[in-house]
């Protein structure tokens, strides 16, 4: 009894032989004739390259630790991944974000599609050859940049029309082409082109996008070419509509995919609905399989839905807030830029064992933030810390059994009295057993 | 402080100075360059970045220019620049300006100088001055001086002046500097200046040579000043007026060419700005300097001397090719778009050790905060290595060699 929460469940059994990024000769699904090639593409379609062993379940939460086994390495969950949208972590060196811990971190496809463009990358061995980066990648399927970054978008049955910024020129992004652009990239994990609504949208449109999703999966899966060492991941859609996300979840379910994000949340939905559909959601996502929750990042938002029972995250916000000189602390942030720094001789954090912090002042940083770019890489990387820290504080009291308690201290540090607990956290951490005093 | 020289070749001094820093433990072999920095720090890099490249000058440069409006928090925080800025053990030399940035001028009074920080015009008197230094407390530190005479047709009252006020205000520093007890350990510099005026020239090393200085600033001969055939004679008379046994560092020139030229003239000691401003037009520096004669290594790039075909991304295009050198490369050019060839072949910087031209070429065009440190650390390396290999040139009688490769780059323009 005495290791009961660390029932192994493998999903799948790793091939770690294959991970040799995009080197490997490609296996192509479409119109195989030859009926040994055909079994060799079958068996590899149903082995996907990952594997998550759950170390530990918390007995009072939904939260989970777990190791997840990519191509690159082994991820250690609840993870955070720092957002490398143009192929580089602004300004941070591989090395650097190697150095801090990093496991993974996000490649963003249509910024990388369209410069320097599939092609390119394939030449360079992928993603991880071109940026030099040797653990894992995560890709998204360049449909929630064109739906947020681009004012003429129109959707079809076909996929996503958008103008390109760059020259101009109308073009088709369709699921196909997301997974052919991605195969290009050669990324651990590949997000599916879904049908992104705004998570204030209501109506027919929701349901109509969250179907599509459905149909956009199951394409996406018949385009990946390198199922054997590239994992694709379906995302959940159905807006903050109960009924659809369940409905999105049964399909889904039925795909035998490697793991599942949550999508169209983290878009300006009130928090008292975000919280809801997660916890739907990871009520009826398999045990076995990854959990994704795109676009989370700040640190209630990942304390809550880790015990939730997600178990990956991202948002570019720790790394965005850092250039304009935010620090994050466990009480909040540090605005350096501000006056009150000028002469302030502490480190960020004192009890931080970053780069920045052990050797930098908030004055200095203060100081050469009027200066040079460097300040934003010290903060950049104080950041990343911040947030990786916390993950793994986070894993380490789920397996030490103490979720809970840390949740408890975790929010005392964070807000001045009990009184400014957001409500809808209150409420979240309530619904799986946590009272906040 | 002590300088022993090894040998002098055509001009060149080769030598190294010892007993440096606090402690006395630092040295520095010359010709050499100084660390360059702003606020402190090497633009674009942390300290860990840095701290890939191996042969850093034990000598690290702070501009007055770029820490005088933290001045208060200095004096509050007690203990130095080199801690406040979080720097490993260096040698602290402290100059006036930044030599990488350009200044309004009209500024200078018979009683002040002015210095330009992120919130403007901050006017200097000898006295704040010397408080700043004192805030700094650096291990050398130049004199104030009036550096404003390198413009051509500057009238010779004006350059007299300049070398009056120069020699009074290192007069009065020297004043303070006696009375200081923070700048007890600290070398003072004495600022030659004379525009392009030989006699004047002449007249500000001599007077300037009797005064109880570490060492000597060559000013007012920045690139763009005057040519180097000029710069040359200057600078070699006016050393020929200097006592040997202390060091002189010019100010304002970085170009290899005008480097090794000066090198010959009698300068020791270089600052390192040049490798920056390469960075910021996004090239990379690639100009050959090896003694070897592998062929490999010395058609390091001869299709750098193909036209430019198109320059990605980059507005301020005729601006910044019009500064370039023929020491190195465009990596926005697109014709670095699929070359997966290192920066500079068999260079052992972080940057060519991990990455490749198409991957810098893509963080330039996407204007990527990464690539000011990929280029940076590569530029740093690069200029690093010539000043090593021109001091081992000396050693070992190859000086004309050395100039070959240097000159040869000139010879393909």
């Amino acid at each position: 009894m005495l290791f009961a929460a660390q029932r192994v469940h493998v999903a799948a059994r790793p091939r770690f032989k294959m991970a040799a990024p995009m080197a490997t000769a490609r296996v192509d699904v479409s119109g195989i004739k030859d009926p040994k090639l055909d079994m060799c593409v079958r068996r590899a379609l149903s082995v996907a390259p990952l594997a998550l062993q759950i170390v530990a379940e918390c007995p009072i939460t939904k939260a989970r630790a777990c190791s997840l086994a990519l191509p690159h390495c082994v991820v250690n969950t609840p993870v955070f991944m720092p957002v490398g949208t143009q192929g580089t972590l602004k300004g941070i060196t591989v090395d650097q974000l190697e150095d801090l811990g990093c496991q993974i971190c996000l490649g963003n496809t249509y910024h990388l599609g369209m410069r320097p463009g599939p092609e390119l990358i394939e030449e360079a061995n992928g993603l991880h050859g071109f940026m030099n980066w040797k653990r894992n990648l995560l890709t998204d399927s360049g449909g929630f940049q064109m739906v947020s970054l681009v004012e003429l978008s129109e959707v079809t049955e076909e996929g996503v029309k958008f103008c390109s910024p760059y020259d101009g020129r109308e073009t088709l992004l369709t699921p196909e082409q997301s997974i052919a652009i991605q195969n290009s990239l050669g990324s651990d994990i590949m997000m599916q082109l879904d049908d992104v609504v705004s998570s204030t949208v209501t109506g027919p449109r929701v349901e109509e996008a969250m179907k599509r999703s459905v149909r956009w999966l199951d394409r996406c899966i018949a385009a990946n070419k390198n199922p054997e060492r590239q994992n694709l991941f379906a995302i959940i859609q159905g807006g903050l509509n109960a009924e659809l996300r369940k409905a999105c979840l049964d399909e889904m379910i039925k795909r035998d995919v490697p793991g599942f994000a949550i999508g169209g949340l983290s878009g300006g939905e009130e928090k008292d609905d975000f919280w809801r559909m997660v916890t739907l959601s990871t009520d009826h996502l398999p045990r076995e399989k990854p959990r994704y929750l795109m676009g989370v990042g700040y640190a209630v938002d990942l304390v809550v839905c880790v015990a939730l029972g997600c178990d990956m995250f991202d948002c570019v916000f720790p790394t965005r807030t850092a250039r304009f000189g935010s620090a994050l602390v466990p009480w909040g942030s540090l605005q350096l830029k501000q006056k009150q720094f000028a002469k302030d001789f502490q480190p960020i954090d004192p009890d931080c064992q970053c780069a920045t912090c052990r050797r930098h002042s908030r004055a200095y940083l203060h100081a050469l933030f009027k200066c040079d770019t460097a300040a934003m890489h010290h903060i950049t990387i104080h950041n990343i810390s911040y947030q990786l820290t916390l993950m793994r504080a986070v894993r380490q009291s789920i397996i030490d059994k103490c979720f809970p308690e840390y949740v408890k201290s975790f929010m005392r540090r964070m807000f001045p009295s009990p009184e400014q607990y957001p409500k809808w956290a209150v409420d979240a951490l309530a619904s799986v057993n946590i009272k906040l005093d | 402080m002590k300088l022993e020289l090894s040998r002098i070749v055509q001009g060149c001094r080769l030598g190294v100075l010892t007993g440096l820093g606090k402690t006395g433990t630092h040295s520095l072999e010359f010709p050499a360059c100084v660390l360059y920095t702003r606020c402190a720090s090497v633009p674009h890099l942390t300290q860990d970045t840095l701290r890939t490249l191996g042969g850093l000058p034990a000598v690290t440069q702070l501009t007055t220019a770029t820490l005088a409006e933290h001045q208060e928090v200095l004096e509050e925080f007690k203990e130095g620049a080199r801690r406040f800025a979080g720097l490993h053990d260096t040698v602290l030399f402290s100059s006036l300006h930044d030599p990488a940035a350009s200044y309004p001028t009209g500024h200078v009074t018979n009683k002040t100088v002015s210095v330009w920080g992120s919130g403007g015009r901050i006017e200097l008197t000898v006295d704040r001055y010397m408080a700043l230094q004192a805030a700094i407390q650096p291990d050398w530190y130049q004199s104030m001086s009036d550096g404003e005479t390198w413009q051509q047709n500057t009238s010779r009252k004006r350059v007299r002046k300049a070398v009056d006020r120069t020699l009074n205000h290192l007069d009065e520093c020297l004043l303070l500097h006696q009375k200081s007890q923070a700048l007890k350990q600290a070398e003072i510099f004495g600022v030659v200046e004379g525009g392009d005026i030989q006699e004047e020239r002449l007249r500000s090393a001599r007077e300037t040579a009797k005064r109880p200085v570490g060492g000597f600033v060559l000013d007012g001969f920045q690139s763009g000043a005057m040519e180097q055939g000029m710069r040359s004679q200057l600078i070699a008379a006016v050393v020929a007026e200097l006592p040997p046994d202390k060091p002189r560092v010019l100010q304002g020139v970085g170009c290899p060419d005008e480097v090794v030229a000066c090198v010959e003239a009698g300068v020791d000691l270089f600052e390192s700005f040049f490798p920056y401003q390469v960075t910021e037009r996004g090239c990379a520096l690639c100009f050959d300097f090896s003694l070897e004669s592998d062929p490999e290594s010395a058609v390091l790039e001869s299709n750098e001397d193909r036209p430019m075909r198109e320059r990605e991304n980059g507005a301020d295009s005729p601006e910044i090719v019009g500064k370039m050198t023929r020491f190195e490369m465009d990596l926005r050019d697109a014709r670095y778009r699929d070359d997966f060839r290192p920066l500079v072949a068999g260079c052992d910087c972080y940057c060519c050790r991990n990455h490749q031209r198409a991957y810098v070429h893509h963080l330039l065009v996407t204007n990527e905060l990464l690539a000011g440190v990929l280029l940076m650390l590569h530029n740093l390396a690069h200029y690093l290595v010539f000043f090593s290999t021109l001091r081992q040139a000396l050693s070992q009688d190859r000086l004309v060699d050395f100039k070959r490769k240097i000159l040869q780059v000139q010879i393909n323009e």
